[in-house]
């Protein structure tokens, strides 16, 4: 959106913030209020009314504040508030937005989500730890990050969609972010592995066998869409978000 | 309450046979009452082994399938007076004859009579090694110091410990060479123990008597001077709990210890 645009709208909506209020013979409560930003058009909707009403809300303020005369496009952000949308629900909310000219629904933010979604969210944000060797012809599939305490043997393989650690041997094979996080990052004590994956990408042991040390390393994709292999602690500079700490110490 | 061991390994031709048939002698000779079980059905050694292949009347299936009692189809050592028994296989039949069920029965009704039943497990990992497991208490993986061996140890040990009803597994190497040892042109011990990560039973070194004794239908352990007999009856006695340290491999690598020793005192 460029500057002229979003001061037109900026002046339409009062100095950033409007409230309208619909009347329908007797005085009703506004259940929307809309906010001009730099980024766009931000909806908040009151989150204890009617869903019907709030849409037939939402389709009069937009209503009565665009024009229909051609423009660039305008993002428009929603926040749902304490009301958790059915996918339904959003459709329709969507639909209500994308009938006015120049909008275009660019995000619809809820405070509330499922608890099958808190759970597969919780799930990919953990780090789960498992005490085991990982011996030849066995799986272990991880959701969220592995931290396996014990060797991964030879034929074995080890599967996480976040971050691989292993705290023991690793010599079969690991495939971090195996739903495509290509940031994601294998680290082992002895890294001796047969196949390293990240993501789509794939690397395999070299040969010829090697007596160097192997001892605390690190594997990663470059910006060369290899995997490498480097010291541990390097990755504080190449990963950052692996420290999860709040703050400093 | 007889104990029953299981003894397997995942890859044919490391000796499993052989071993069973040792350590069975070897606790027959400690004074135990042992049967010995061959689950190999359709390719059966553990008789001729023991040298005991002429006396087979009934087998394991004929058992199973109730055309017989137990007893009946147990063939005597002689040697051991009523201390050795053998459960041959079946040879016409098939691994499918027999089901884990069926086998953890029979298993359990030799328990009565036996201080020790050792099942000679058949290689591979399908219904024959899920037979000769399912009446076991404990397992010994026995493996070699070639690669591939380690590899299928490792698969067998993965499918061991998924068995909720059996103690850890433990292991024995088999056909240690030591001059291949020395020139580390042969896996070394420490590095299979610590690579298949279970306790160490015993290692025995690589022995052209053991084929020529069993070629004979006599366990190598019935002669006193062979090193790989020593090795056998020093495994027995760890079964039976007592603690006995590995044999050294050469004279050669005891005089290295010896200086060793020598070298840690004179540094003080």
């Amino acid at each position: 959106m460029n500057r002229r645009q979003c001061e037109g709208i900026q002046k339409k909506c009062g100095e950033i913030f409007i409230e309208v209020k619909v009347v329908a013979g007797k005085e009703k409560r506004a259940y929307v209020s809309m906010k001009g930003t730099k980024e766009g058009l931000t909806l908040h909707l009151d989150d204890t009314c009617a869903y019907d009403e709030l849409l037939k809300q939402v389709d009069e303020l937009l209503m009565t504040t665009t024009r229909d005369e051609e423009g660039p496009l305008v993002a428009v952000h929603v926040h749902v508030g304490n009301r958790y949308l059915t996918r339904e629900q959003e459709e329709r909310l969507r639909d209500v937005i994308r009938m006015k000219k120049n909008l275009i629904v660019h995000s619809i933010v809820s405070n509330v989500m499922t608890k099958q979604e808190a759970l597969e969210w919780k799930k990919k944000n953990e780090i789960v730890s498992v005490a085991k060797i990982v011996r030849s012809g066995q799986v272990l599939h991880i959701d969220g990050d592995l931290l396996l305490i014990g060797d991964v043997n030879p034929g074995g393989t080890v599967i996480a969609t976040g971050n691989i650690f292993v705290l023991g041997a690793l010599r079969g094979i690991a495939h971090a972010g195996y739903d495509g996080n290509r940031q994601a990052i294998i680290a082992a004590s002895v890294m001796k592995p047969t196949q390293l994956r990240i993501s789509d990408v794939m690397n395999r042991a070299p040969d010829y066998r090697t007596d160097e040390g192997n001892e605390m390393e690190c594997a990663y994709i470059d910006e060369h869409d290899q995997i490498v292999v480097d010291r541990l602690q390097l990755l504080m500079h190449l990963r950052p978000h692996l420290t999860r700490l709040e703050g400093s110490f | 309450m007889g104990e029953a061991i299981v003894i397997t390994s995942g890859k044919g031709g490391v000796g499993k046979t052989t071993t069973t048939a040792n350590l069975g002698t070897a606790l027959a000779l400690l004074g135990k009452r042992v049967c010995l079980v061959d689950t190999d059905i359709g390719l059966r050694n553990l008789d001729v082994i023991m040298g005991l292949e002429n006396r087979i009347i009934y087998d394991l299936v004929d058992v199973i399938e109730g055309r017989c009692t137990v007893q009946k189809a147990l063939v005597k050592d002689k040697r051991f007076e009523d201390r050795l028994y053998l459960l041959p296989a079946a040879q016409t039949s098939d691994k499918s004859a027999v089901t884990p069920e069926q086998m953890k029965q029979l298993i359990d009704d030799l328990r009565q009579d036996y201080d020790y039943i050792l099942i000679d497990c058949p290689a591979g990992i399908e219904q024959g090694y899920k037979n000769a497991v399912a009446g076991a208490d404990e397992a010994i993986v026995v493996t070699t110091p070639d690669i591939s061996a380690v590899r299928d140890a490792d698969r067998i040990i993965g499918l061991l410990e998924k068995e909720e009803h059996m103690r850890r597994p433990r292991l024995i190497i088999n056909r240690i060479r030591s001059h291949m040892l020395k020139n580390h042109d042969m896996l070394d011990i420490d590095e299979i123990v610590m690579h298949l990560s279970i306790d160490l039973l015993g290692i025995i070194v690589d022995d052209e008597h053991v084929i020529k004794a069993s070629n004979n239908g006599e366990p190598i352990v019935l002669d006193p001077n062979s090193k790989a007999s020593i090795a056998y009856r020093n495994i027995a006695r760890r079964l039976l709990g007592e603690s006995v340290p590995l044999m050294s491999l050469d004279d050669e690598e005891q005089k290295g210890f010896f200086s060793k020793i020598r070298k840690l005192f004179s540094a003080r």
